[in-house]
């Protein structure tokens, strides 16, 4: 741990924001955004697991796309390796993206049914015209395939005769064989039935020490993301509530949304003695957020303060974070 | 033992499909007693939901085929009722939740129409009264506003407001027994915490025996008295909560119970796994269907499929506790 904080930041973002146009009235002429990435700023190391967790709609997707620039975010600062990122364009863009890559959730709609898995593979390669002959791409591809654990002899296969956690194999190939040092891995278990999640669980974590990346691993998951990360970000309408050390984290939430989260995942133990605490009402509509604390509609300790004020993300020790007038206070009352 | 509202007996649900006959549901009895909640748990492929399409009747024949068994419910043989019958108990005498809110319900109609359809259908009212009673429903099932929400299409509710709809339609006839399928897969955890309470909650009040149908075996914790483990068209394991919670029998399940992240792990380790994964129906191996994937298995297990049998006050199919494997000791 104290090797990776001598070492300089692999990535820095700072009040990143990302602003969708929401409709507006036929005539009106005034615009209504949803803000999907409100003010996210967070350091990722090099080798790190940054995990990002939320519900639905919290804008963790929006944040991992952002980041890449796969979205262009609205406002906010990027530095990749010192780099201002957000200031890039056309080949120097094209050359740092070659270091980050991504793994998306559905692993049926994130390959091209009509490209062979080895040509899927060898895209990254060819984009950045990283080998000049066919036989040293190819030599690559059969590599990371070998990597991950797919048979090389599936090379011409499409990716239809290949079942769930095969074809996520197929996109984590693709995500590693330009050898990025950071991969956005968006919900990569959570279309995957449980025996094989933990496959690619494994894989990852397994390429992740030979290989040496940082991943930005988001899932709606508490458990998975305590098993997968360094550190854990919790979103709630496009705002970080909560950011800490994993086992800072796990031991002492602080959030009344992370408490009420992590108590809300079913176990798989009968009587568990467990308190629930159990959320009332859904989440609001991210185009008319609530005033104040942003979750103040369904919180459990809210006061009046609360709808009024919006609490700061300040660190209550030791690098975590929370944004809450009450940090701290929830365990005593409890 | 308390009274059977449901019993399966040897039921046998077949596809066919261009690549031949696919056993989506192979031989398998269970029963449901009234007032519990019977839960089925098994990953993608092992027929878990074709069972219970199989019960309602609602399985597309051809290609689907019930190539044998019975389903006796209230001491009838289901298999055996005309379509007209089966109409007149879906929906009053069993009910069923699906998985995704999103689709179950038609867009083109309100709330209210859709939950008035059911009860106008099965029960004599008039349609101030079946008015009276959906907004009732809709109270029950915890949705503020319900007299507002009535007469308000699908596309205004969200994603747990609509499931709470279509339990509340599901529940509109007192139906002796509910049917949900994966009722909180597409939800969010906290929205998932609270549709689990309020089936724990309504199933007490009402005393409906529910089976409930899932991958989660987190979910089967929280909400069965027994609980089913289907792999590949077979039941492998089957007891009560509390037996599978505290010593799961099967190999089958014993790996399930071990390859999901738990909070309280210790996360340095790797994750425990089960290797390979389902075999498809053109493609089951010879003997017991688990065994490429078994960490224990012998050459019995490739050579037959073990039959379901009593084991320490429980059902499990597997050699491990039979008189054999001390026999084929290797």
């Amino acid at each position: 741990m104290n090797e990776k904080m001598s070492q300089a930041p692999l990535l820095e973002v700072k009040h990143l924001r990302k602003l969708f146009p929401a409709k507006s009235g036929f005539l009106s002429k005034e615009k209504t955004f949803i803000k999907a990435v409100d003010d996210v700023s967070f350091t990722l190391m090099p080798r790190e697991t940054l995990g990002v967790v939320g519900e639905s709609g919290c804008g963790k997707s929006t944040m991992g796309r952002s980041v890449l620039r796969l979205i262009q975010p609205t406002s906010g600062e990027i530095l990749y390796k010192g780099q201002d990122f957000m200031k890039l364009s056309g080949a120097d863009l094209r050359r740092v993206r070659s270091e980050m890559q991504i793994i998306f959730q559905d692993p049926y709609a994130s390959l091209n049914p009509r490209m062979t898995v080895g040509e899927i593979i060898a895209e990254p390669l060819n984009i950045q015209k990283k080998y000049s002959s066919k036989e040293e791409t190819r030599d690559h591809v059969v590599k990371a395939m070998e990597v991950v654990g797919l048979n090389p002899k599936y090379y011409t296969r499409y990716p239809h005769e290949f079942s769930g956690g095969q074809r996520q194999r197929i996109g984590i190939a693709r995500a590693i064989v330009l050898e990025p040092s950071l991969i956005v891995c968006d919900e990569p278990v959570s279309a995957l039935d449980v025996s094989i999640q933990s496959q690619v669980l494994n894989l990852l974590k397994d390429l992740q020490s030979s290989m040496g990346m940082a991943y930005i691993f988001i899932s709606h998951n508490l458990s998975v993301i305590k098993h997968i990360s360094d550190r854990v970000m919790v979103m709630y309408l496009g705002h970080v509530v909560e950011m800490a050390k994993k086992t800072e984290l796990f031991s002492n939430p602080s959030h009344p949304y992370t408490q009420a989260l992590m108590s809300a995942i079913p176990l798989p133990e009968r009587h568990s003695k467990r308190k629930k605490i159990i959320l009332q009402g859904d989440l609001p509509s991210p185009a008319n957020p609530p005033s104040g604390c942003i979750f103040h509609t369904r919180c459990f300790m809210a006061q009046e303060i609360c709808s009024t004020q919006k609490p700061e993300l300040k660190d209550i020790g030791g690098g975590h974070y929370c944004a809450c007038h009450f940090c701290g206070k929830c365990q005593q009352g409890e | 033992m308390g009274e059977k509202i449901l019993e399966v007996k040897h039921l046998k649900t077949y596809f066919h499909t261009d690549a031949g006959l696919s056993r989506a549901v192979n031989d398998v009895s269970f029963s449901v007693e009234k007032g519990k909640t019977l839960g089925i748990v098994g990953e993608s492929g092992c027929g878990k939901s074709i069972t219970s399409l199989s019960i309602m009747g609602l399985v597309e024949i051809p290609p689907g085929e019930i190539a044998g068994g019975e389903i006796i419910f209230e001491g009838e043989d289901l298999l055996k009722k005309s379509e007209d019958e089966m109409n007149k108990i879906r929906g009053k005498k069993i009910a069923m939740i699906f998985q995704e809110p999103m689709t179950s319900l038609n867009p083109v109609f309100t709330i209210g129409q859709q939950i008035t359809e059911a009860l106008m259908l099965h029960e004599t009212l008039t349609k101030k009264q079946a008015r009276e009673r959906g907004i009732e429903m809709l109270k029950m099932v915890k949705i503020p506003l319900a007299e507002k929400r009535f007469d308000e299409y699908p596309h205004q509710l969200s994603g747990g407001m609509r499931q709470r709809v279509m339990i509340a339609m599901a529940l509109c006839c007192n139906p002796d027994l509910l049917i949900c399928d994966e009722p909180t897969t597409a939800l969010d955890v906290t929205i998932q915490a609270q549709i689990l309470e309020l089936i724990n909650e309504l199933k007490e009040k009402t005393g409906t025996s529910v089976m409930m149908i899932t991958h989660d075996l987190g979910v089967i914790a929280e909400v069965a008295d027994d609980v089913m483990v289907m792999y590949a068209g077979k039941v492998v394991e089957h007891a009560t909560g509390d037996q599978i919670f505290e010593k799961p029998m099967h190999p089958y399940t014993e790996g399930l119970m071990h390859c999901i992240p738990k909070l309280d792990d210790d996360d340095t380790q790797r994750l425990s796994v089960i290797e390979g994964m389902v075999p498809s129906f053109d493609d089951m191996p010879a003997g017991c269907a688990f065994c490429p994937r078994c960490p224990e298995a012998r050459q019995i297990c490739r050579e037959r499929m073990p039959e379901l049998a009593e084991a320490q006050g429980r059902m499990v199919r597997c050699f491990k506790y039979t008189q054999e494997w001390e026999e084929s000791g290797e």
